[in-house]
């Protein structure tokens, strides 16, 4: 083992567990809402584009949106109904800002669509079950939400040799992959073989970190039959279930910073989306619900929920039992990384893993100082990146000098943050740059775009007058032409 | 609101759980690793030693409350994170125990104001705030600063009582001379300017031995060695320090000292009083690993670790003075920024150089 | 003595005649320089700095009878990658910026004369006469030309209306 072959060891942080005993209560679905809320854009890549109009009535699981483009997903509605608003809601997001989304009022029936449930997916070509998969609409279930069809395909470019499947969820307080690993083991492995078939892999990797001994035995056993999946148990650590770093883990491979997992032969997926994939082919089902994790101390009752894509919040909580403490900040993903949403009347979506409720005692905020140059967050970063210095380039605007510093390599996991004894947010100073960095680059792409046009303007212009130019010397001639032939006519008859 | 907190302006950015560190909590751990020595130093040096730490404590604490509130800043939360009170204390620990008061005074204003203060407060100075007032202390004020005492124990019969601390504190007394003794550095090198070799200096009274037990005159971290090597090592098993910085320096002094003791020991001192005697250790534990004025990263801290010890050994063996630490510290604090950019850590996906890794195939 | 003054007579002359080896030899293309500057700007040559269009403002930026904060349509992010450009520094804390603009028609005002259509140098205004006209946002670089033009001020610049996809976390307040 060479010293400059293996990553730093000591990356990552461990921040109390807080799982249990959420993780420990039984799966509870949610009753269909009267209303729901569907957003267009639950996913990387473009929005989906509408076909529904106002007033139609739609069946659980029709496809009311369709994917624009190559990375795009489609949308289904989560329960039958009647399509009463395509406007503007308040986005599950930090800003607050509005985004599209149908509004369906239920009417209560949950009438499923027709569905064509494929029986025996392994005699199906990879790239008739990717479109399969794009059809449904499952994206990653982990929070990233990126189409899963588009990384299955990959696996029919790149040579994929290695599946691996992410069960580590390494944030705090989130268990709702620990629950469906528990409760529905054979359906994750169904989903994996399916993914095995799909990209060519020779052997799955299942990850699952030691806090979880109960998923980790329930999927064992539930792999045992096929020994081309290994169920890897991997050490509780933050962040675990980044790529990277579970990639690096399991199958001890360094995915170069300008390439993806699929360079490298390596292909990583939620067990959610295992199970979703599932879903897709063996029902023919698209993806309109999921489990997720509701938990902090300020829930009065916190589990893990099986919720309809487009539930309120604010109805998902009610339902649960309220809050038994005022919340002082509601939270859509884990604590680490997740985003505070300015209230609970915002939807779930395809990537909410989890709802968190904190008190003000739980969040603990207390106000930033200096820099003191411990050098605490050097250490715990899982890229190898100095985020004192990128912070200090960001205080002093110099975008640049961070970018240097490995800006584009930052995973925004929040280690750094979670360690400052001086309490910096280090991790806004970050996804600031790289907002700033983005809207620069943005900006110069449409500078360039409206030069273009300036120019095309001024040809125009010049066109159009040497037109009128040329046009009015050709009436001028033509004039002079029917004159002098006009002349000469008179000539010749005069004389 | 306060100039100097970072408001969370607009919404909360993630992570949204806090860590335990703390600025404050960090302090007083370092300054509890510090009490044994301390006392102990009490102890040997009685009740002017006593006054003198508690005056330089006392003007760091004040100047720095005075500059915050020039600065229109709020004090409480400043003056309460304790870097102020280590400041003085680690300066109190490299003075003559019976110092005047005024040394204390302009070493607390030299440490605070000019070390840290007007280089934007903490987090932001480049050189040690200690070390800054002990050399612009020594070169300014020579004498008082290198008038050692001989260790006398405060309840022994010769010990100065409280009112008589205070006069020789306050200068209406002066030091009595039969007091005075010379520090084991400062002997070895005022023999050797007299050419008498390090074999003879040391026969007798004067043998390094009895550093180990703190009977040799010297400062107050230099009299306690051992306790401040033991507050060290507690530091570094509670996660304050890694070992990468005291370990270098140490290395850096004892690796010349074994090869000069080996080669001449008539002119070279061996390795236990390089160790044992001037600030190694507390040098080596406390004030080269101030975390604003030593790099960053591993690797950097052992090249700057490894820098401090050896530049004290060539200042004390070949320099113009006896004691080099105070020196090579604030010589390799320049050097700090340097070290840092020279020694970044690998980034995940990409090489020692900075290009992303090639797959092979 | 004598020795000095020559040896540093002769070191003057030779490390001058270096420099001025070097002064003609480094030289920059004055034109090369200027036409980097210009490929920076905006590029619709709307006039709002004072100059004959932005190659107007480039040739003046480079012999510095203009400020690098000459271009409103720029905004801070042009001066301060101006001034990058420059080697100058200089302090944009105060300079008023609030973001890019756009002309926006408010429809009910308009009358369909088709002046301001005339004069957009990026052709972003579309709408024939006597009907409403529209502004293509994202052809319009907010040159303010159209605004001047309208004879019943029925262009005015707005920002740029931020989405959920363009917003940016806002830097932490520090001291």
């Amino acid at each position: 083992m060479g010293f400059m072959d293996f990553f730093k060891s000591s990356w990552g942080v461990h921040p109390d567990d807080h799982k249990r005993p959420a993780a420990d209560a039984a799966a509870r679905r949610v009753p269909v809402p009267p209303r729901v809320y569907i957003p267009f854009s639950q996913h990387v890549g473009a929005p989906a584009r509408p076909r529904v109009v106002v007033g139609q009535h739609v069946l659980k699981g029709e496809c009311i949106a369709e994917a624009q483009g190559n990375i795009s997903a489609p949308i289904h509605a989560s329960t039958s109904g009647k399509v009463t608003a395509i406007g503007e809601i308040t986005a599950p997001h930090p800003s607050g800002l509005p985004i599209l989304a149908v509004t369906i009022d239920s009417d209560g029936d949950e009438r499923w669509i027709g569905t064509e449930p494929i029986h025996d997916p392994f005699s199906l070509a990879p790239a008739d079950l990717a479109r399969k998969v794009a059809e449904a609409g499952v994206v990653g279930l982990g929070g990233a939400t990126f189409p899963s069809a588009v990384k299955l395909a990959l696996g029919l470019r790149s040579k994929i040799t290695q599946l691996i499947i992410n069960g580590s969820e390494c944030e705090p307080y989130l268990s709702c992959d620990d629950r469906l690993m528990r409760d529905s083991p054979e359906g994750i492995i169904g989903g994996i073989r399916i993914m095995l078939h799909a990209t060519g892999a020779n052997e799955a990797l299942v990850g699952i970190e030691d806090n979880k001994p109960e998923a980790i035995a329930a999927m064992r056993k539930a792999a045992a039959p096929y020994s081309e999946i290994r169920i890897c148990p991997v050490p509780a650590r933050y962040p675990m279930g980044s790529d990277r770093q579970l990639i690096l883990e399991l199958a001890g491979k360094e995915v170069p910073s300008d390439a993806r997992a699929a360079d490298v032969g390596v292909i990583v997926h939620n067990v959610g989306t295992a199970f979703a994939t599932r879903q897709a082919i063996y029902e023919g089902r698209p993806l309109v619900s999921r489990l997720m994790t509701l938990n902090g101390d300020a829930m009065a009752n916190p589990g893990n929920y099986e919720v309809l894509v487009g539930t309120m919040v604010s109805d998902l909580i009610a339902f649960s039992g309220g809050y038994k403490s005022p919340a002082a900040r509601l939270i859509m993903g884990g604590p680490m990384m997740g985003s505070v949403i300015p209230h609970a009347h915002v939807p779930v979506v395809k990537g909410t893993a989890g709802i968190l409720a904190f008190t003000a005692a739980e969040l603990a905020e207390e106000e930033a100082r200096n820099c003191i140059r411990c050098g605490s967050c050097i250490r715990a970063c899982p890229m190898g990146l100095l985020p004192l210095e990128m912070a200090n380039n960001i205080r002093a605007d110099k975008l640049d000098g961070a970018e240097q510093l490995g800006l584009g390599d930052c995973i925004s996991c929040g280690c750094c943050s979670y360690v400052c004894p001086s309490r910096i947010p280090l991790v806004q100073y970050f996804t600031h740059a790289k907002g700033q960095l983005w809207a620069q680059e943005r900006g110069k792409l449409r500078n360039e775009s409206t030069k273009k046009l300036a120019i095309r303007r001024t040809e125009r212009i010049e066109r159009e007058a040497r037109e009128k130019a040329e046009a009015a010397a050709k009436r001028k001639a033509d004039k002079a032409a029917a004159a002098a032939a006009a002349a000469a006519k008179k000539e010749t008859t005069g004389a | 609101m306060s100039q100097l907190s970072i408001a969370r302006a607009a919404p909360a950015a993630a992570p949204h759980v806090p860590g335990k560190a703390s600025v404050s909590r960090t302090m007083f751990l370092v300054q509890a690793t510090l009490v044994p020595a301390t006392f102990y130093g009490f102890w040997l040096y009685g009740w002017p030693a006593i006054f003198l730490f508690l005056l330089t404590v006392g003007s760091c604490v004040f100047w720095e409350a005075a500059c915050i509130r020039m600065a229109g800043r709020l004090t409480k939360p400043q003056l309460t994170d304790g870097s102020a009170i280590l400041t003085g204390w680690l300066l109190a620990l490299t003075l003559p125990p019976w110092a005047p008061w005024w040394v204390a005074v302009v070493g607390g204003l030299l440490a605070i104001v000019f070390g840290k203060q007007v280089f934007g407060g903490i987090g932001q100075n480049l050189f040690n705030p200690a070390m800054v007032a002990r050399v612009a202390l020594l070169v300014s004020f020579p004498v008082p600063l290198t008038l050692w005492v001989m260790p006398t124990p405060i309840t022994a019969a010769g010990a100065p009582g409280f009112i008589e601390s205070i006069h020789l504190i306050t200068g209406t007394v002066a030091i009595p001379d039969a007091v005075t003794s010379a520090s084991l550095l400062g002997h070895a090198k005022t023999e050797l300017n007299r050419g008498i070799d390090l074999v003879h200096a040391f026969a007798g009274d004067h043998a390094p031995v009895i550093s180990w037990i703190g009977a040799r005159a010297g400062s107050l971290g230099e009299s306690a060695s051992f306790l401040i090597a033991a507050g060290g090592l507690a530091m570094f098993f509670l996660g304050i320090i890694s070992w990468h910085i005291p370990v270098a320096m140490l290395l850096g002094v004892v690796i010349p000292a074994a090869i000069g003791h080996a080669v001449n020991p008539a002119r070279y001192l061996d390795i236990s009083a390089h160790l044992l005697s001037g600030g190694v250790m507390l040098g080596a534990f406390y004030i080269a690993t101030d975390y604003v004025t030593s790099p960053s990263t591993d690797k950097g801290k052992l090249i700057f670790g490894f820098g401090c010890g050896f530049i004290t050994y060539v200042i004390r063996t070949w320099g113009g003075y006896p004691e080099g630490v105070a020196f090579a510290v604030v010589l390799m604090n320049s050097l700090t920024p340097v070290i840092d950019r020279l020694t970044k850590p690998r980034i995940l996906g990409r090489d020692k150089r900075g290009r992303p890794l090639q797959i092979k195939d | 003595m004598i020795i000095a003054v020559a040896s540093l007579t002769l070191l003057s002359l030779i490390l001058g005649l270096i420099l001025g080896f070097a002064d003609r030899a480094f030289a920059v293309e004055g034109n090369a320089f200027v036409g980097e500057i210009e490929a920076m700007m905006p590029g619709s040559n709307c006039g709002q700095c004072g100059f004959p269009g932005c190659s107007g403002a480039a040739n003046a930026i480079v012999d510095g009878s203009a400020d690098v904060t000459c271009c409103p349509p720029g905004g801070k992010a042009l001066a301060a990658a101006l001034a990058a450009k420059m080697g100058i520094t200089i302090d944009l804390t105060q300079l008023k910026d609030d973001g890019p603009k756009i002309a926006v028609v408010a429809e009910e005002i308009c009358i369909g004369c088709a002046r301001c259509a005339k004069v957009c140098p990026t052709d972003a205004i579309i709408g024939a006469a006597k009907q409403i006209h529209n502004v293509l946002r994202e052809a319009c670089t907010g040159c303010n030309s159209c605004v001047e033009k309208c004879p019943t001020e029925a262009l005015t610049l707005k920002p740029l209306p931020i989405t959920v996809q363009h917003w940016v976390w806002p830097k932490p307040l520090a001291a």
